[in-house]
């Protein structure tokens, strides 16, 4: 399984989405230095990477969790949505949960 | 740099959605809220801000988007005024610092930037609205806790805190 991390030094939620990406990860007896890092530093590489904010979580290319249609692509923090409806800055670990699992069924 | 604690905050004169124009109000409490529209964190704080708009009748609150919308079209004037007809108004103006001019004398760096003015002009509370932008049980307790105090003519235990957010988004 490979899964990248993609993030934007200008948001702050990095290092928790990372934190709690690493603890999906352990729980679900996978190895988090799995996890491939790779800093967006630029629109032009926003957009080439296809990148709708910081962090992005892909899955074997997926986006973990689906962003909104039409969101740009562009240096910024991403809009997530907790289970509950709250807004947040991270996704919420139990979706991040659901697509590791989704992955690991389709290996 | 952010304009320290106990200076002078500086004034403006901003359009809101409708386009009426505001700036601080002499002899009267204010709080200014740099935020916006496409940061999660402002989001995510946004209904308790409101919540404490609701609840102190007795201060001038003003939420200020200072961003690019050049680069970030969600910020833009139209989509200031899309968000608040279709949440139905909102409990203080939501002014476009279009110049940046205001997010630069305030020397705003995220959104959101929470700032408490006293009566006399004074900026007596500046950084986040609580500990937590996930928590709403949070309920914007460092910014009531300075509302508190400059209302009760006293200085706020904490003044100041580090402000969590996007960053504000300036022209390039």
């Amino acid at each position: 399984m490979r899964i990248e991390f993609l993030w934007w030094d200008g948001c702050p939620s990095h290092p928790e989405a990372l934190a709690e990406l690493r603890d999906v990860l352990r729980s679900e007896d996978l190895d988090p230095d799995l996890i491939e890092r790779r800093e967006i530093t630029t629109d032009e590489q926003a957009v080439r990477e296809r990148f709708p904010g910081s962090p992005t979580i892909l899955i074997d290319g997926k986006d973990a969790i689906q962003a909104g249609d039409g969101e740009p692509f562009s240096l910024t923090c991403r809009v997530y949505r907790l289970r509950d409806g709250r807004y947040s800055a991270t996704p919420d670990p139990d979706d991040l949960r659901d697509a590791v699992r989704t992955a690991k069924e389709n290996q | 740099m952010t304009v320290a604690i106990s200076e002078k905050a500086p004034d403006f004169t901003l359009p809101d959605t409708d386009g009426r124009e505001h700036g601080l109000p002499q002899g009267q409490v204010s709080a200014v809220v740099f935020t916006c529209n496409h940061c999660p964190y402002a989001l995510a704080w946004h209904d308790r801000i409101a919540d404490v708009a609701r609840d102190y009748d007795d201060v001038a609150f003003f939420a200020i988007n200072p961003n690019d919308a050049d680069r970030y079209p969600g910020d833009s004037y139209d989509a200031m005024r899309e968000r608040v007809e279709r949440d139905g108004g909102w409990p203080l103006p939501y002014l476009r610092d279009e110049s940046q001019e205001v997010a630069r004398a305030y020397g705003a760096k995220t959104t959101p930037h929470v700032f408490v003015i006293d009566a006399e002009g004074a900026v007596r509370y500046a950084g986040a609205p609580d500990a937590d932008h996930r928590d709403p049980a949070q309920n914007a307790a460092w910014l009531r806790e300075a509302l508190d105090a400059v209302l009760a003519g006293e200085e706020p235990a904490r003044p100041e805190t580090e402000p969590v957010g996007c960053s504000v988004k300036w022209r390039q």
